[in-house]
């Protein structure tokens, strides 16, 4: 190897290092070499009894060949329950079709079960090519005790151990008996199959779960049904943070169907248990019925007099002065911007937005003998029964939690919220109840994609170049108790890394943040921070290209500059790949033949790129935008860069189409406004969401095979979205939109 | 409460409900038919659309009292051994993320495809604009329409 080429190999090591140590997984934490086979737990209830050969908790082999793997991360629409599977399936050269997927349960023998960031691939992916290979190893090992051959001449291949030089062949139904009286090798002694010989990884594999969905089979935690079982509701005070005084529950209680009406006095972490009034029915509808008589009279608590109108007035009032904390001060700024050619100031707004996914938040709980037993759809159900240990006093060894499928998502499921009400009300009727919430429920009581307000200055020299970057970024906090005392804390999700692009890149930066206080509960929206960071610092950065009067791709890639790798600086920085980057970002603007097209009036090409979850992605967006100023996206072109591997091409392809359009329905409509404390908007009717026939027409998906480590696509592929449309509208229409949902901003044109 | 006698895919049932029941929560929670989802209860999102006497319809909004003798098609019952066209095409193209509000996508396809059987884009996205995919499968839902039209067309010759 030269230098550059043992510089690259030092590099790649530690961005594999990095990868793995931000997982916090350890691999022994799967095997257990010292134990036989057969002796591994957890073991679902359905798995077959004749599933005798057990080399790992994630695989299940049965004398019939039927082979049963353990889907560990919750499924909720981004395929992990096909994805990670179809690792072990490689490893293990089993067919397909002979594979049964089931959901674990919550256990700790399957790690980390949390699906979030964008983590899952990147965590699971070289253990699951461990697990495979093992048994592998173990089968072909029983096939070579059995043959009386030496395990060199053995290949294992379509469910099966072949000799080739008799002919021999054993099929894996045939050698689980023997396999299980194997030790199981050390996962670091076997081997693992070549990438060139990949049968299964990088082909297009349609969904596990599939054929149930579209059928109609019970699937999802609102579907889960049991003997006996009650349906409950639950309201909450409508101002965050507000306490119940009273109800009329008597009145509740004599409704048809009503079994239970009753207080819940809850705490104030808004995350948490909040007070509120349960009315557990007979059915849905009877709850839903008892509920539209439901009179509460709230204590609204400091949260009634929050409105989206004070929050602007507030920003703009600071939008002057210096930030509460410097996140970066990089040579000066101030002094960079006065001596500039050109400068440009701009302000960018957003504003909360709820998740809305598609299944109503829910859970079904049973509380009994001191025990509980819950389905959840659930991104998160480690936090799910740590809350009701917290919250409730039951020791976690008495809480099973049984793993839906969510209908949908994007970070609201994190957030164990309607857990820890299901069980509540569950540990109060001591009878199975789910808890339903309803639209209203969930778009109010969201843990919500924070808004915010950012003051951008920028300053150009005469060769153009970007020398000065300045941006108060005014955002939100709650307050909460630490250590006793309260304190001012940001937002999930709510958060600036100094770090951030082009934080570490301009010479002379000021980054700065004040954060307002407010009652309303944040979280994680997919893509956290970056699915807003992303729109502003594109946006802007295109204006300073066309001020500067430069391409907008070109200007990129100088502001990119020279450097192969820029290390962490801060706080959440990360090292940053810059060839990576360019090279999706030359990509992307070769495939969409950037720069030479030429569009009339109203229609034209934007650009954008982001680093998150590990990911290297880049957008061009190409869009129509009438007289009238409707806007039809015709045309996105995605490269992306995620390393060395695409799992299953169809579920990633899936995506980041999915994330275009998820992208494209957050800029277009998704807006909450927020007066007297309480969310305005209550179900899609004020609450639009992107529709079939505002999708954009089509959307080409690459995907660059590089040397790096497999990474995550639940996330990356959304925040570049929304700045390359609205660069495209720019170059359509000369309008800048600088204010979110884009129907706040007139784009007709003449 | 009262009784309702109800067609549901072919079978007769009988349920003892409040007359104002919508008949979503009749298919879920009495009948066990959960293919028909929940999404937002006002008939803005298409989760449980099923076939009333053919026609696509929001079973949030149809109190049961309103059904008399009409027939109700749900999910369940669009293919007796679900192969129908559009069923066989979300399979092969993959179409679902999460999956959630596939049942209603197809159910208002299929009253599509009866009507329409060659549709354009702008057919489906005229005929789906209802039908919300917070994941955001409309490229692949436009693309299984298409092909269970072809399908159909190869079954039918």
């Amino acid at each position: 190897m030269n230098d550059q080429q043992l510089e690259n190999a030092s590099r790649r090591d530690f961005m594999r290092k990095s990868v793995l140590a931000s997982s916090g997984l350890a691999l022994g934490f799967y095997f257990n070499s010292a134990d036989s086979a057969t002796k591994q737990v957890a073991k679902p209830s359905t798995v077959a009894e004749t599933s005798i050969f057990k080399p790992n908790a994630f695989i299940h082999i049965a004398t019939n060949g039927t082979v049963t793997l353990i889907s560990k991360q919750p499924e909720i629409g981004q395929g992990i329950k096909t994805s990670l599977p179809m690792v072990i399936a490689e490893e293990l050269e089993v067919n397909w079709k002979d594979v049964v997927i089931l959901q674990g349960d919550l256990d700790p023998i399957y790690g980390s079960q949390s699906a979030g960031g964008s983590r899952s691939t990147p965590t699971n992916y070289e253990e699951f090519h461990k697990l495979g290979a093992t048994a592998r190893t173990m089968l072909i090992s029983a096939a070579a005790d059995i043959l009386k051959v030496p395990v060199s001449e053995l290949i294992a291949k379509d469910s099966a151990v072949h000799h080739s030089a008799t002919g021999k062949h054993l099929s894996y139904g045939q050698l689980v008996e023997k396999a299980a009286t194997l030790a199981v090798p050390k996962p670091e002694t076997v081997k693992l199959k070549d990438s060139k010989e990949y049968k299964l990884l990088g082909t297009r594999i349609s969904g596990i779960d599939n054929p149930s969905v579209v059928t109609g089979k019970p699937l999802f935690g609102i579907d889960v049904q049991l003997p006996g079982l009650l349906y409950a509701v639950y309201e909450k005070s409508p101002v965050f943070g507000g306490k119940v005084v009273s109800a009329n529950l008597d009145k509740i209680k004599s409704l048809p169907g009503v079994k239970y009406a009753f207080i819940i006095e809850g705490g104030s972490n808004l995350k948490g248990l909040l007070p509120g009034v349960a009315i557990v029915a007979d059915s849905t509808w009877s709850a839903f019925s008892a509920r539209k008589q439901l009179e509460v009279v709230w204590n609204d608590g400091t949260g009634a007099t929050e409105s989206w109108a004070g929050f602007t007035a507030q920003a703009k009032a600071l939008s002057t002065k210096p930030g509460t904390e410097v996140l970066r001060n990089d040579g000066d700024a101030k002094a960079a911007l006065k001596s500039a050619d050109k400068t440009v100031e701009a302000s960018y707004s957003y504003p909360f937005i709820s998740h809305a996914s598609i299944e109503p938040q829910n859970c079904t709980a049973w509380f009994k003998d001191g025990t509980f037993e819950l389905w959840a759809p659930t991104q998160n159900p480690e936090a799910g029964q740590k809350i009701i240990t917290e919250t409730l006093g039951i020791p976690k060894e008495k809480i099973t939690l049984h793993i839906t499928r969510s209908g949908g998502g994007f970070g609201r499921r994190l957030i164990p919220d309607y857990i820890i009400e299901a069980a509540a009300i569950a540990q109060h009727v001591k009878e199975p109840v789910k808890l339903t919430w309803t639209r209203e429920d969930d778009l109010r009581h969201d843990q919500f994609r924070a808004g915010g307000f950012h003051f951008l200055k920028g300053g150009i020299n005469q060769q153009g170049k970007l020398i000065s970057w300045q941006n108060h970024f005014v955002t939100f906090g709650n307050k909460v108790l630490k250590d006793g005392k309260s304190t001012l804390e940001l937002g999930s999700g709510a958060n600036l890394s100094g770090d951030e692009f082009p934080g570490r890149w301009v010479e002379n930066c000021l980054l700065e943040q004040t954060p307002l206080e407010c009652n309303i509960p944040m979280g994680p929206w997919r893509a956290p921070r970056s699915n807003v960071l992303a729109w502003v610092f594109h946006s802007f950065i295109d204006e300073l290209a066309h001020a500067a009067g430069r391409d907008p791709l070109e200007f990129r890639l100088d502001i990119l500059g020279n450097k192969d790798f820029i290390p962490g600086t801060g706080k959440q920085g990360i090292p940053y790949d810059v060839n990576r980057m360019k090279h999706v970002l030359q990509h992307v603007a070769e495939k969409a033949d950037w720069g030479k097209k030429t569009f009339p009036k109203g229609q034209g090409q934007g650009i954008a790129f982001h680093f998150s979850h590990l990911g290297y992605i880049a957008h061009v967006a190409e869009v129509t935008v009438s007289k009238t100023g409707n806007l039809k996206v015709d045309r996105v072109v995605v490269s992306t860069d995620i390393g060395a591997q695409i799992v299953n091409l169809s579920g990633a392809e899936n995506q980041v189409q999915g994330s275009v359009i998820d992208g494209l329905g957050a800029l277009m409509f998704q807006d909450l406004n927020i007066e007297k404390g309480r969310i305005v908007q209550g179900n899609f009717g004020d609450y639009p969401m992107i529709r079939i026939n505002d999708a954009p027409t089509q959307v080409d998906v690459h995907f660059l095979k590089t040397e790096y480590p497999v990474t995550g696509l639940g996330e990356p592929a959304l925040p570049p979205l929304a700045p390359a449309v609205c660069n495209a509208i720019f170059a359509a229409t000369g309008i800048r939109v600088r204010e979110l949902p884009l129907l706040k901003t007139d784009l007709s044109w003449s | 409460m009262s009784k309702y006698t109800l067609h549901i895919n072919g079978n007769i049932k009988t349920v003892s409900v409040a007359s104002d029941t919508p008949l979503l929560w009749v298919l879920r929670d009495n009948l066990s038919l959960v293919g028909t989802k929940f999404g937002c209860g006002i008939g803005q999102c298409g989760a449980c659309t099923v076939h009333i006497d053919g026609e696509p319809t929001r079973a949030c909004q149809t109190p049961i009292s309103t059904l008399g003798n009409r027939k109700v098609t749900t999910i369940e019952g669009l293919d007796p051994k679900g192969e129908h066209p559009l069923q066989k095409a979300w399979q092969e193209l993959d179409v679902p993320q999460c999956g959630y509000c596939q049942t209603g996508q197809i159910m208002t396809a299929a009253a599509l495809l009866k009507k329409t059987p060659k549709p354009s884009d702008a057919d489906i996205d005229k005929a789906l604009a209802g039908n919300l995919c917070r994941c955001g499968t409309y490229l692949r839902i436009r693309k299984g329409i298409h092909l269970a039209a072809e399908i159909a067309t190869k079954e039918s010759a």
